[in-house]
Formats: C-alpha cells, structure tokens, sequence
C-alpha cells in the first residue's frame, strides 16, 4: 500500500492490496487475452475446416517451410533485441535502449516484407481466398486469413514500437520509459508466440 | 515500483539458443513419418511458446493474477476444438471433386 494511503485513508480507495503493480501491464494482458480467444477460434476453426476436408493440399509442399523459418527466427531474434531494450532501461542505457528498440523493428519490418514475398509468390501460383489448384478450396481462405491477421498484429505493432521509441527520445525518465516498453513488450513477444502457433500449425503439420 | 525491477535478469540469450535450437528440431519433426510426428510438432512449439511466455513476457517472476489471465484463453480455446468436433464426425470428408459432383447442373 503507497504512502498516500497510509496517511490519507479517505482520500484513496483505489488503491488497496488488490492494486496492480503497473496498471498497464494488467490492461495489455487483459487485452491480449482477448486477442489470444480471436486466434484461438481461427486456428480451432481452420482446425475443423481441415479434419472435415477428404482434399486437404500437404501444406509444406506448397507453402514451402524455408521461408516461414527464417521469418520465425526473425521474431525470435526481435524477442530477443526486445527484452534487451527493456534491460538496456533498467540499467539507465537510453541510448542502447532506442538502438535495441529500432532493431526490433527492422525486424518486424523485414517479417513483413518477406510475408510480402510469400504471399506474391502463392497467389502467383494461383492460391486465392475460395480456390486453389491443388485441393480444398477454403485452404486458401484459411491460410491468408490467419497469416494475414497475424501481419496486421506485425503491422500495428511496428507503429506501436515506433511510438514507444519516439517517446523514450522524448520524456527521458526511467520509471516512465521502463513501464512503457514493457507494456509495448508484452504485446510483441505475444505477436511472436502466435507465430510460434502458426508455425507450427498452419505450414508444418 | 522499485521491486518491479528487483529481479535479476534470466539469460535471455539462453532463452534464445534454446529457441532457435527448438525451431530447428521441429523442421527436422516434419521429415518423420506423419502419424508419430504430430505429438511432437505440437510438443515443441508448446515448449516454444511456454519459454515466450515465462521469460520473455515475466509471467515467470510475475504475480500470479497475470499467469490466470493468460492461461484462460487457452482453456477456452482447448475447449472450442472439442466444441468443433461434431463439426467433423458427423458429416462425410468432403473434396472439392465431390463438392463439384453434387452441385445442381445447369
């Protein structure tokens, strides 16, 4: 319990044992707990799509496993620049905080443009939403939905990570920088763990 | 807020090897024969996603209020594949051939 409520009882029953450590922290896990049952009902779905399917294409032929690799070790290694910008905060290193910050973000960048490269490259092979050469048709449909609302939660937080980056510049205090690039932190490292998932589920089994 | 940064840093080029190592061992797990294969693709990227969550997002050295959040949509979502499966035992495999075969002709 703060101080404030030990010598003014009446002012603050907000705050009571109860109270978070970090409000943010709590709000973006609430948050992303939301997100992980939207994913949850795409990949359970894609899951009963497929069992029910006498036609499934094999994924990995046709969607290739080099390519969703390396952008798996690409979010691997921007998990990692990531927590280390939050370490760098911690230590007092602004300067390496923002470095580490921008590197995860080439990251993210560069896991998009090759998700840019590998979807040219299917739908040139002619994979569409409802049809495809090779079999089921909602193969398209669920492999472009699921990957292409992942890249959106890539997407976003690119721009969510630069805000946290240009902000850091900007109010250069270490408790506030620290709870800002933590909270940014847990939604990127849940936009890698969905990955993980989609790995996993979508081109290698 | 102080206690927040208390503890100490888990070796998070560790966590990092031991990703990359899964993630290579899970591409070697697709070459194996399909039905033996399954099992273990799905055990490692749970152990992936497990070593994301622990030390990368410190549920590990967190209070314990964030792990329940983050562990009740993976019940729903385990919940919602079971919910899915009358969705796929009761009706025959369907194929595109077979789809095309029953469709009403012109």
């Amino acid at each position: 319990m703060s101080e404030v409520a030990l010598h003014h009882p009446g002012v603050e029953p907000a705050e009571s044992p109860l109270t978070p450590e970090s409000w943010g922290k709590l709000g973006m896990w609430i948050f992303l707990a939301g997100d992980a049952v939207g994913f949850g009902v795409l990949l359970a779905s894609y899951g009963a799509a497929r069992a029910s399917s006498g036609d499934w294409p094999p994924p990995a032929v046709h969607l290739g496993i080099n390519i969703p690799g390396i952008m798996t070790f690409l979010l691997i290694c921007s998990s990692v620049t990531m927590v280390k910008a939050l370490e760098a905060i911690r230590l007092g290193r602004l300067g390496a905080a923002r470095r580490f910050l921008l590197m995860t973000i080439a990251g993210g960048l560069l896991f998009l443009g090759m998700q840019g490269y590998e979807w040219t490259h299917l739908i040139e092979q002619g994979m569409r939403m409802f049809g495809n050469p090779w079999g089921a048709a909602l193969f398209g449909a669920s492999f472009f939905i699921i990957t292409g609302f992942h890249g959106l939660h890539v997407t976003g937080g690119v721009i969510y990570l630069g805000v946290v980056t240009a902000a850091i510049s900007r109010f250069p205090d270490r408790e506030y920088d620290y709870m800002i690039t933590e909270v940014a932190g847990l939604y990127w490292h849940f936009v890698d763990l969905v990955w993980i998932m989609v790995f996993t589920l979508i081109y290698l089994l | 807020m102080a206690d927040t940064h208390a503890h100490k840093s888990p070796n998070y080029m560790a966590v990092w090897a031991w990703l990359a190592i899964l993630t290579v061992l899970e591409i070697g797990a697709y070459f194996m024969p399909p039905p033996s294969k399954y099992p273990i693709l799905l055990a490692l990227a749970l152990a992936k996603a497990a070593l994301v969550a622990l030390y990368f997002m410190h549920l590990r050295f967190d209070v314990k209020t964030l792990s329940a959040i983050a562990v009740t949509p993976l019940l729903i979502a385990t919940l919602l594949v079971f919910f899915l499966m009358p969705d796929h035992r009761g009706v025959e495999h369907r194929t595109a051939e077979s789809a095309k075969a029953a469709a009403p002709k012109p």
